[in-house]
């Protein structure tokens, strides 16, 4: 699987292509800065790129914007981007991109090595990896989620981070027919069609939370 | 529509002119009041090197003067004249009547430009207030008296360009005289409250060097405040990073040193150390990135202000509408006082007003970034009740900015933030 990196500390670049090779992970190239990002995204078209949001030279989110730039010119190409902070206004704008692999962590995922490689090969197959930082925020906020009973709030939390109905049933030690059931309570009582597609139904969370 | 849209501009016409009569009428008595301020001054000042009596009424006097000028001060804010006061802050050693009171009032020059002020505001409120008074008088006269008295036939009268009004029909052709007479009275007295302003602004308003002295007053205050503010931000970054993160990576080190030792003897328990220590170090990122929003979002130093409040209002737990259209982003220390000029507010919003929606609104305009935060809930704000505006107005003056809040009760609320600026 090769992989492009973007990030601009030394130290973390290092470490993140060193972690990812690894776990075989080809690591093809590796920037540090924002205007090389998206002509190697171009050149590479990688199997997933991980890219910090903010890049030299003006540190602000070049690489968000690179990644959505990139993600326009290449439709689907998975994309998993590192930050210091996590910004939901972010992850709209990156699910606002034509579909495929997305995926929006916090740099301290990277501790949890095992986890956060396997973020990488989810978006890396077309799936979703968000944090769940980004999640409890924007389930923190609005009131129709009072509808919602504690099991099934517990459950949209894990699927709106992208996990498979099966892994949702592992960490919360419930059945995966459980799982889908409070799925399907859930989407009906917050009025969404439901769908098999796990990015999809981040995509409808996520929708329906910033509605 | 359009008739009454002209009926409601005629009224509002009628009604101003109406005022500024009556302001004029107010400004012949307080001409009155003028002449016996000065005969007042006159005596005080005579009696001055008398021991004890002099010195302590001369203050007095000064003070009862500095009241009728404010309140000329205030008559002419009212026409459109804004006049401030120039008297320099009193000093803190005064105790009132004594030494230092007088030698304040003595060596402020506004004083002096006070005095000389009584006699020809009086003979300027006297005229202007006169013709103010006399015009419309007069078209009324035209419009009632004439006629009415060729009624009770109370004989040779005449009026306007009618002279010897002797017949029914000239008493009638007063009648349009003395509306057109009336209307110009109407016209013309705010026009003469205006004059009469302007004429008040050229001996109390302060002088250019007043001004200076006021504003440096003013920056003087305003630079404490704010070196206060810093340094109590500063001792909060210091105790939280002492007590957060820098404990935590103390411990960390601790604890990857623990399991170096125990890696060949116990790797079990080397596992478990180092487990603990990846759960500290995810602590203290945590409190870092806590503590860094705090000093400057990061969002905000990525996007500006629309983005940081767009940011801001996605994690509120009621709708925000966000309308933020700037023509460049302000500097830095700007923006940032901006933003959590705003994001102060929104919290007041979210805290005390029950509201279902709020608004966000900037716009830059006149050399002015204008910040309007709206809700639709309770109202009855008040600035003086808690902290958070006092907060606001704190963070913005020392910019220069300033504060206006319109909070009826029961509401809707809204917030003017201005903030004097480049762009």
């Amino acid at each position: 699987m090769r992989v492009v990196i973007a990030e601009d500390h030394a130290l973390l670049r290092d470490g993140l292509t060193r972690l990812l090779r690894a776990f075989d992970l080809d690591v093809v190239a590796a920037v540090d800065n924002g205007p090389a990002l998206l002509p190697a995204l171009l050149e590479h078209r990688p199997d997933v790129a991980v890219l910090d949001v903010r890049l030299p030279p003006t540190f602000t989110d070049e690489g968000l914007q690179a990644a959505i730039a990139a993600r326009t010119r290449v439709p689907g190409l998975p994309v998993l981007m590192l930050s210091q902070h996590v910004e939901p206004l972010y992850a709209r704008e990156l699910l606002g991109t034509p579909h495929g692999g997305i995926g929006y962590l916090l740099k301290d995922r990277v501790s949890d090595v095992g986890e956060f490689v396997d973020a990488v090969q989810r978006v890396a197959g077309g799936g979703t990896a968000m944090d769940p930082e980004v999640i409890s925020q924007l389930l923190a906020r609005r009131e129709p989620l009072a509808v919602l009973t504690a099991r099934e709030r517990e459950v949209l939390g894990e699927m709106a981070q992208g996990r498979s109905n099966a892994a949702i049933a592992t960490k919360l030690r419930i059945t995966e027919k459980a799982v889908s059931k409070h799925i399907n309570n859930m989407l009906t009582k917050l009025d969404l069609p439901p769908s098999d597609d796990d990015n999809r139904r981040v995509l409808a969370v996520l929708a329906y939370l910033n509605a | 529509m359009k008739r009454r849209g002209g009926g409601a501009r005629l009224g509002r016409w009628t009604w101003r002119g109406v005022r500024a009569v009556l302001a004029g009428l107010a400004a012949i008595g307080l001409a009155v009041t003028n002449v016996l301020l000065l005969v007042v001054a006159v005596v005080t000042l005579a009696l001055t090197p008398v021991p004890y009596l002099g010195l302590a009424l001369f203050p007095w006097t000064m003070t009862v003067i500095r009241m009728r000028a404010d309140l000329e001060r205030r008559l002419a804010s009212r026409a459109g004249v804004l006049v401030t006061r120039p008297y320099r802050p009193p000093s803190a050693r005064a105790v009132a009547g004594g030494w230092e009171h007088f030698r304040w009032t003595v060596t402020d020059p506004a004083t002096w430009r006070d005095v000389a002020w009584l006699l020809p505001g009086a003979v300027i409120g006297l005229a202007l207030g006169a013709i103010g008074v006399l015009v419309p008088l007069y078209g009324i006269a035209g419009l009632t008296l004439t006629p009415l008295w060729i009624w009770l036939g109370t004989g040779w009268y005449g009026y306007g360009a009618v002279w010897s009004v002797d017949s029914f029909v000239a008493g009638l052709v007063c009648v349009p005289q003395g509306a057109v007479i009336l209307a110009a009275g109407l016209w013309l007295a705010p026009w003469l409250r205006w004059v009469d302003a302007l004429f008040a602004r050229v001996l109390l308003a302060p002088t250019k060097a007043a001004e200076l002295r006021l504003r440096v007053t003013q920056l003087t205050v305003t630079r404490a405040g704010t070196v206060d503010a810093q340094a109590a931000e500063l001792r909060r970054i210091e105790r939280d990073l002492h007590d957060g993160a820098q404990a935590r990576l103390a411990s960390l080190s601790m604890l990857i040193g623990l399991a170096d030792r125990l890696i060949d003897r116990d790797p079990a328990e080397a596992h478990k150390l180092l487990a603990e220590a990846r759960a500290s170090s995810g602590a203290a990122l945590v409190e870092l990135r806590d503590l860094v929003r705090g000093i400057y979002p990061p969002v905000l130093a990525e996007r500006g202000l629309d983005g940081a409040v767009r940011a801001l209002a996605l994690s509120l737990p009621i709708p925000v509408t966000v309308d933020i259209a700037l023509p460049a982003r302000p500097d830095l220390p700007l923006e940032s006082a901006a933003y959590f000029a705003v994001a102060e507010a929104l919290t007041n919003v979210i805290r005390h007003s029950r509201a279902r929606h709020g608004s966000v609104l900037a716009r830059y305009e006149d050399g002015v970034l204008r910040m309007v935060v709206t809700d639709d809930g309770t109202g009855g704000a008040d600035p003086s009740g808690g902290t958070g505006l006092q907060g606001i107005e704190r963070r913005l003056a020392a910019f220069d900015g300033k504060i206006e809040l319109s909070s009826p009760r029961g509401g809707p609320t809204v917030l003017t933030m201005e903030l004097p600026c480049a762009l």
